[in-house]
């Protein structure tokens, strides 16, 4: 206890005497930033995924063709979630003579857990939003069903052998267009009127679901239950399995922030361990005196230790309320942008910014620490006695672990953080020898510079270790904003890319093999953009190394649903470049016929399959036996038709289905009239809607992006400031000294900028050829195309040159400005 | 009378790496100090006089030989044992004042007793102000007081503890005639008041000859240890 009080005396003197000031505000700024992106991050996030939720009215949906086991809602309820219960089946739904076939939907007090409803009191008009569903008696058809019988307001509809009453016409509701059952028309009774109406009959075809929501951990805990639970019929979905696009563009979203708040947590933890550096460097005059005071080394580590870790408390709080004031702000800003609210911030980033800042404290902090405990006494008399240098292990370990387990705690999975961190310590070491070869070449050439490039580039080579730490730092600062910006510009154009204006807006399903190439002409002559045909065949799958299914067990969640369902299947010859192999081959003309398989990675994962696996397929009454040849990475988000079982050309012709494909057409123009009046027995699904959504989803996720990415940038800056700082004080002495032997305030400012400018090119040079590499291999973790840039060397290097160098200049102004005799005397 | 033996050098040596080989810094160094003694280590620059009194005070160790302080042979002691003796029994006074920069004068003449733990602290480094005569600058940074204030403060802090021995590096090095002169006074009486046993590194003749004895020193070796005028007074 008496080296707490010691600490906090200590803390409260060098407190006023503004020793502490620098470190201080470095340790609060750092913090500020990381919550500030962790708040942001979280909010943004929180509304991604809610945005990304309501096409499913839920976050997690249980699904069956057979009633929902009581024990899945009360279950879902003891873990807090919110429930509701939606049924939906096919029925003739009649208005006096008038009959139309529609999807009854039958739904629960609640309904939709996410997104809403919007209701009008006539058909196409403009929708208001309810939070209400129809009462017992009532029904909400929609304005196609509704147009359709002629039904308005106080219509008596009949449902089954029941008569309800017209109170609302349903414009709008979230989940109307996750998957092709649901484009039908609709309309919404509730839930009580379901067991009068009759439509629940032996063999009549009703899938059931109950709706979930609450927050991730309550889910994750669902889910593990129900996946813990054998033999279960329900399937469950969440909006990734219901919509892949939405899935694909909430996942990298999510995936971006997190690796950006994580550079930003990065460059704030360098920032911390230079600011600890030149901390341990002022106090080792005082240790040495207190040693020989008669201070111990473990009351001097104590004392130290208590400083530190109080300094690192108050610097956590007031920085993250700043962070939560700066992202309040931010929010404020980007109101108008996003459009839905953003949901409050949780307290969960506050506290996860505080304990990354102490765990980033303690590892980027605590080696310099225990040197400062080994500075012998001996120093009060020789200015020269130093501590002993660290060893690797004890000054790398801390350092480590903290990284290790910063990054794992940002991106969640262990072989993404073990690629990330080896790349990282690759370019740290890459950065410290290209570094220490570069000071060294600079050292040579300086005689032929002028006197102040001179004397720059001699202070750059004499304080070696000095300059070749800050080369790492700024270029690892540098290069992680670079691969960053990369990163953000082609997670961006790729997004915009995937969903231009005219990506396809309708599939066409059921297309007679015979009438193929009439409807592909028959488009074209009406203005479509065609995308490819293919294939559509029912399958099942039956084995999997001769092994029935019934008796495997499947990783996935989803391989239980594809094992017991019909498939879609589908051959072709082309791949496609919205596919791509990851692992195995296309076949080529040679496999023509030949009995193998392509697989999309959702389905190898969630059933666990390898490549040279036999799968036997049941397809209209004959077995195929076929061996895996590939695994496809599918971007679902293309709107092309694709398939997660694909066949080679020649083995399926026999037993040729239908065809499918999707184009974009003029949502105004008449030519689906036509279309449906010439191949009436084409199903057309108009997929507008959903596009509206992802595209709003997209958005949100690139505001989003932009935004956390400016944070980062501030990160960034915060180290440039601590480690500009960290040599002022020995720059205070050596300009007094310059300048009581003559050199002009202009001189030592030019050898500033020619030191700062030098440090500066050098690190960008570095960053601009690390973030090439890293912006490479993130895109590939991120499934992005990369694209080289060479505006990224001059970006890199020019600001690189321009940042560093003002930054340099401008603390040091202040230096030249202090009376040498206040410094030497 | 017969005075206790409070500082013992026998036989020491050390030793240092150089590049042009290993160099001797002190050779074969031997002498007694009995309490209430004030010693002046004498000789030209490099003749180890700084060395050896690192050696006496436990900052470093000899590479060969032994040095016994107040009854304990710092060679037994570990680097803490040595720090907690020095808490206990010994006071620096260094040319270049060493006084934190970050604390005011008597937060600098508190440190050594808030580092042993003594809750009077702030009254003792207060008092102890007032007989160096600098009570009114108390409050006072370290870059607000002039070098011979500084001094001062850091002579109040090194006897502020009441300590067996005074070690004093060059105390008036960095000061000049007259105001050296004055901390030279300050030194002795302080000396003389508490029977602190003093022994001061000087190049100055005039402070050397205020000290009871003086060893010179001259590449590493003692080459005389002679008593002076004053030891008689003193005596």
């Amino acid at each position: 206890m008496r080296s707490l009080t010691l600490a906090l005396r200590a803390l409260r003197r060098e407190w006023r005497s503004g020793e502490l000031a620098v470190l201080w505000l470095s340790l609060s700024i750092a913090v500020a930033a990381l919550s500030g992106v962790g708040f942001l991050v979280d909010r943004i996030g929180r509304a991604v995924q809610l945005q990304a939720s309501e096409v499913l009215a839920a976050d997690l949906r249980v699904e069956s063709d057979a009633p929902i086991a009581a024990d899945e809602q009360s279950r879902a309820q003891q873990l807090g979630l919110t429930t509701a219960r939606l049924s939906m089946t096919l029925s003739a739904i009649f208005n006096g003579d008038a009959n139309q076939l529609a999807n009854v939907r039958a739904v629960s007090a609640g309904y939709p857990l996410r997104g809403q409803l919007t209701v009008a009191d006539r058909p196409f008009a403009a929708g208001t939003i309810t939070r209400a569903i129809p009462a017992p008696g009532e029904v909400w058809p929609d304005s196609r069903v509704a147009a359709a019988l002629g039904a308005g307001l106080g219509s008596e509809l009949s449902v089954g052998s029941r008569s309800l009453r017209v109170t609302n016409i349903l414009i709008s509701r979230p989940d109307q267009s996750s998957t092709f059952v649901e484009f039908a028309s609709a309309l919404l009774i509730n839930d009580a009127d379901l067991a009068s109406t009759r439509l629940i009959q032996p063999g009549s075809r009703i899938r059931y679901v109950l709706l979930l929501s609450g927050n991730s951990a309550q889910l994750d805990a669902f889910r593990r239950w129900h996946q813990s639970q054998e033999g279960r019929h329900e399937r469950v979905e969440d909006v990734a399995d219901a919509s892949p696009q939405i899935g694909d563009a909430s996942k990298r979203a999510a995936r971006f922030l997190a690796l950006a708040s994580l550079v930003a947590v990065l460059l704030c933890a360098v920032a911390i361990a230079v600011s600890a550096r030149s901390y341990v460097r002022r106090h080792l005059d005082a240790v040495a005196l207190m040693k020989t005071l008669g201070a111990s080394r473990r009351l001097v580590l104590a004392v130290n230790l208590w400083q530190l870790l109080l300094l690192a408390a108050v610097a956590s709080v007031l920085g993250a309320a700043a962070g939560w004031l700066t992202q309040l702000w931010l929010v404020r800003v980007l109101q108008g942008l996003l459009r839905a609210d953003l949901p409050p911030a949780g307290a969960w980033p506050a506290l996860v910014g505080f304990i990354i800042a102490l765990a980033v404290l303690a590892g980027f902090a605590l080696p310099s620490l225990l040197q400062l405990t080994r500075v012998p006494a001996l120093r009060v008399l020789r200015r020269d006695a130093g501590p002993p240098a660290l060893g690797f292990l004890a000054a790398g370990a801390p350092v480590l672990l903290a990284i290790a387990g910063v990054v794992y705690g940002a991106l969640g999975e262990v072989r993404l953080s073990l690629w990330f961190l080896l790349g990282l310590a690759a370019a740290v070491l890459a950065l410290g020898v290209a570094g220490a070869a570069l000071v060294r070449a600079a050292a040579r050439v300086r005689g032929s510079a002028g006197v102040a490039w001179r004397y720059g580039i001699a202070n750059l080579a004499r304080r070696r270790t000095e300059s070749i730490t800050q080369i790492v730092a700024f270029g690892l600062g540098i290069m992680l904003l670079l691969a960053l910006a990369i990163l953000r510009d082609d997670l961006v154009t790729d997004w915009r890319a995937s969903l231009p204006a005219d990506v396809p807006n309708y599939f066409f399903v059921n297309i007679p093999s015979d009438l193929r190439s009439d409807f592909e002409h028959e488009l074209q002559a009406q203005g479509a953009r065609l995308t490819r045909m293919l294939p559509m065949i029912r399958g099942r799958l039956l084995a999997i190394n001769d092994r029935p299914l019934s008796g495997l067990h499947f990783p996935g969640m989803r391989g239980r649903g594809f094992a017991d369902r019909e498939q879609n299947l589908t051959w072709a010859e082309e791949l496609g470049d919205d596919n791509r192999i990851v692992e195995g081959h296309w076949w080529s003309a040679a496999d023509q016929g030949k009995p193998l398989v392509s697989l999309a990675v959702e389905y190898q994962e969630s059933m666990g399959l390898k490549l040279g696996d036999r799968l036997r397929f049941d397809v209209g009454g004959e077995t195929y036996d076929v061996t895996v040849a590939s695994f496809r990475k599918v971007k679902w988000d293309s709107f092309r038709p694709n398939f997660f079982v694909m066949f080679p050309p020649g083995l399926l012709d026999a037993s040729a289905g239908t065809y499918m494909t999707s184009a974009y057409l003029e949502p105004t123009s008449g030519a689906m009239a036509q279309l449906v009046h010439r191949f009436p027995g084409v199903s057309i699904f108009n997929v507008g809607d959903l596009l509206a959504q992802i595209r709003a989803v997209v958005d949100k996720a690139v505001t989003a992006v932009q935004t956390v990415f400016l944070f980062t940038l501030l990160a960034g800056l915060t180290l440039l400031l601590a480690a500009v700082q960290a040599s002022r004080e020995e720059r205070l002495y050596e300009t007094a000294i310059l300048r009581v032997l003559g050199a002009r305030r202009s001189m030592i400012l030019s050898s500033v900028l020619a030191e700062f400018a030098l440090l500066g090119a050098v690190a960008g040079l570095l960053a601009a050829s690390g973030a090439s590499l890293g912006g490479a291999w993130l895109a590939h973790a991120l499934d992005l195309k990369y694209r080289f840039n060479a505006g990224l060397w001059i970006v890199g290097v020019l600001g690189a040159v321009l940042v560093v160098g003002v930054a340099g200049w401008i603390s040091t102004r202040s230096v030249v400005r202090v009376a040498p005799r206040s410094v030497l005397y | 009378m017969t005075r206790d033996i409070v500082l013992e050098a026998r036989n020491l040596s050390k030793e240092v790496s150089s590049p042009e080989g290993p160099l001797t810094i002190v050779r074969n160094v031997s002498f007694t100090v009995t309490q209430g003694e004030s010693i002046a280590l004498v000789g030209p620059s490099g003749a180890g006089k700084s060395t050896l009194l690192a050696l006496l005070a436990g900052l470093d160790l000899p590479t060969a030989g032994e040095v016994v302080l107040a009854g304990q042979a710092l060679g037994a002691l570990n680097e803490d044992g040595r720090a907690r003796l020095r808490a206990e029994r010994v006071g620096f006074v260094f040319q270049s004042f060493h006084l934190l920069p970050s604390l005011t004068a008597v937060e600098n003449v508190m440190l050594p007793l808030e580092l042993a733990g003594r809750d009077d602290a702030r009254q003792a480094a207060e008092g102890m102000l007032e007989r160096v005569g600098l009570a009114a600058r108390a409050r006072h940074y370290p870059r607000q007081l002039s070098g011979g204030e500084q001094q001062r403060v850091a002579l109040a802090r090194a006897s502020v503890g009441h300590p067996t021995v005074l070690f004093a590096d060059e105390p008036t090095g960095n000061l000049d005639t007259a105001t050296g002169e004055r901390i030279a006074q300050l030194l002795f009486e302080l000396n003389r008041g508490s029977d602190t046993t003093l022994v001061l590194v000087t190049h100055e003749a005039a402070l050397a000859a205020r000290c009871g004895r003086v060893l010179s020193m001259d590449a590493g070796a003692l080459t005389r240890d002679v008593g002076t005028a004053a030891a008689h007074s003193h005596a």
